[in-house]
């Protein structure tokens, strides 16, 4: 009992530092090319670059569309984020998981069809 | 200050249909026998940890740190989490991280996404975990042994996937232009942004060890060293 309860406070604890990073931190991270769009750009081939599809999505680029604050946008993006992918890797991983005991893991494999990844 | 983060990972256009479509394969495949592999790795305890090891690897790649002339780099995180919570466990978070990206924020183009999760979700963590065992097998059974292994592999696994880019790039790319100096440019730069993902990653697992040891899948051995010293000083007479 004790040691769940330790687990969630170091869970939680873990989640407060990605939250302050992809929404405050964020905002200080450097601004230069970084090192494949440095090269691609030295070498000649940055141009070949095309406009994802989801270019025009409301969070492209780290920023929420229709907010006009810059510190605030980008912070949400972050915040954001981290909640999708909290919520979809921890889905994804809590379906995989081992149960304790066997019957479960008989039951576990019967509906445990799990996700194909979207490639 | 600057506002816009450029995570930027691999956009559409760099490579052409062919390679697109055999990344592709290549990483569903991986990521399918990933979903077998990790049950194994996973357990009550440890399958939260991995949901929240993707949402820091998630939130630590918006932080680009400056590297050199007017670059940046930012973490992959392929070594960190797999020492983290196992290989096939974190092919599975990379591609999560790598998957939200694409979608949601633009960051790595949707046909390349078959190409970015193979160069991090496959390539950085096999390069990554696989030296870092190499490390743990030689080096001392140590804390410090532990985080030497892991930032052996962190660092290598940068450079080592920036080449795969290079190689992928000499099998599809549509520019024409000289490959040995594209592997030169690629590979140096990624050489120093490599130093940075050793460093993030040996900060990180430092704190998680102090913190709580018995949650680090790659520091089972430390675990049963630590038990087979201290069992005399706690085991009741």
């Amino acid at each position: 009992m004790t040691s769940r309860r330790r687990t969630t406070g170091f869970l939680l604890v873990g989640l407060l530092v990605a939250l302050v990073v992809a929404g405050i931190g964020s905002y200080y991270a450097s601004g230069s090319p970084d090192g494949l769009e440095w090269s691609a750009e030295k070498e000649g081939f940055l141009d070949t670059a095309e406009d994802s599809a989801t270019a025009d999505s409301p969070l492209a680029d780290y920023s929420v569309s229709g907010v006009d604050d810059g510190r605030l946008s980008g912070g949400l993006a972050g915040v954001i984020g981290v909640a999708v992918t909290l919520v979809l890797a921890g889905g994804i991983t809590l379906l995989v998981r081992r149960r304790h005991d066997t019957a479960d893991q008989h039951a576990d494999a019967d509906a445990g069809a799990p996700p194909t990844p979207g490639a | 200050m600057c506002n816009k983060v450029d995570v930027v990972h691999v956009p559409d256009g760099f490579l052409d249909a062919p390679t697109s479509v055999a990344t592709g394969v290549l990483a569903a495949g991986t990521v399918a026998l990933a979903l077998r592999k990790a049950r194994e790795e996973l357990d009550e305890r440890t399958a939260p940890l991995a949901g929240l090891t993707a949402a820091f690897v998630f939130a630590v790649q918006m932080m680009n740190f400056p590297v050199g002339a007017g670059t940046s780099g930012h973490l992959i995180g392929g070594a960190l989490t797999a020492v983290l919570v196992g290989p096939w466990t974190a092919v599975l978070c990379m591609t999560v991280v790598l998957l939200v990206q694409a979608v949601l924020f633009a960051d790595g183009g949707l046909t390349a996404l078959g190409t970015n999760v193979t160069l991090m979700a496959l390539v950085a963590v096999g390069v990554g975990y696989g030296l870092f065992r190499l490390g743990v097998a030689v080096l001392p059974r140590t804390r410090t042994g532990f985080l030497v292994g892991a930032g052996v592999g962190a660092f290598a696994s940068v450079p080592v996937a920036a080449l795969a880019f290079v190689a992928l790039f000499a099998a599809g790319g549509v520019a024409d232009i000289s490959l040995g100096a594209v592997a030169a440019t690629m590979g140096g730069i990624h050489v120093l942004i490599g130093l940075g993902e050793a460093a993030i990653t040996v900060v990180v697992l430092g704190a998680v060890l102090a913190a709580r040891p018995d949650l680090v899948h790659g520091a089972a051995h430390l675990r049963s060293a630590d038990a087979l010293l201290r069992r005399p000083e706690v085991a009741p007479r």
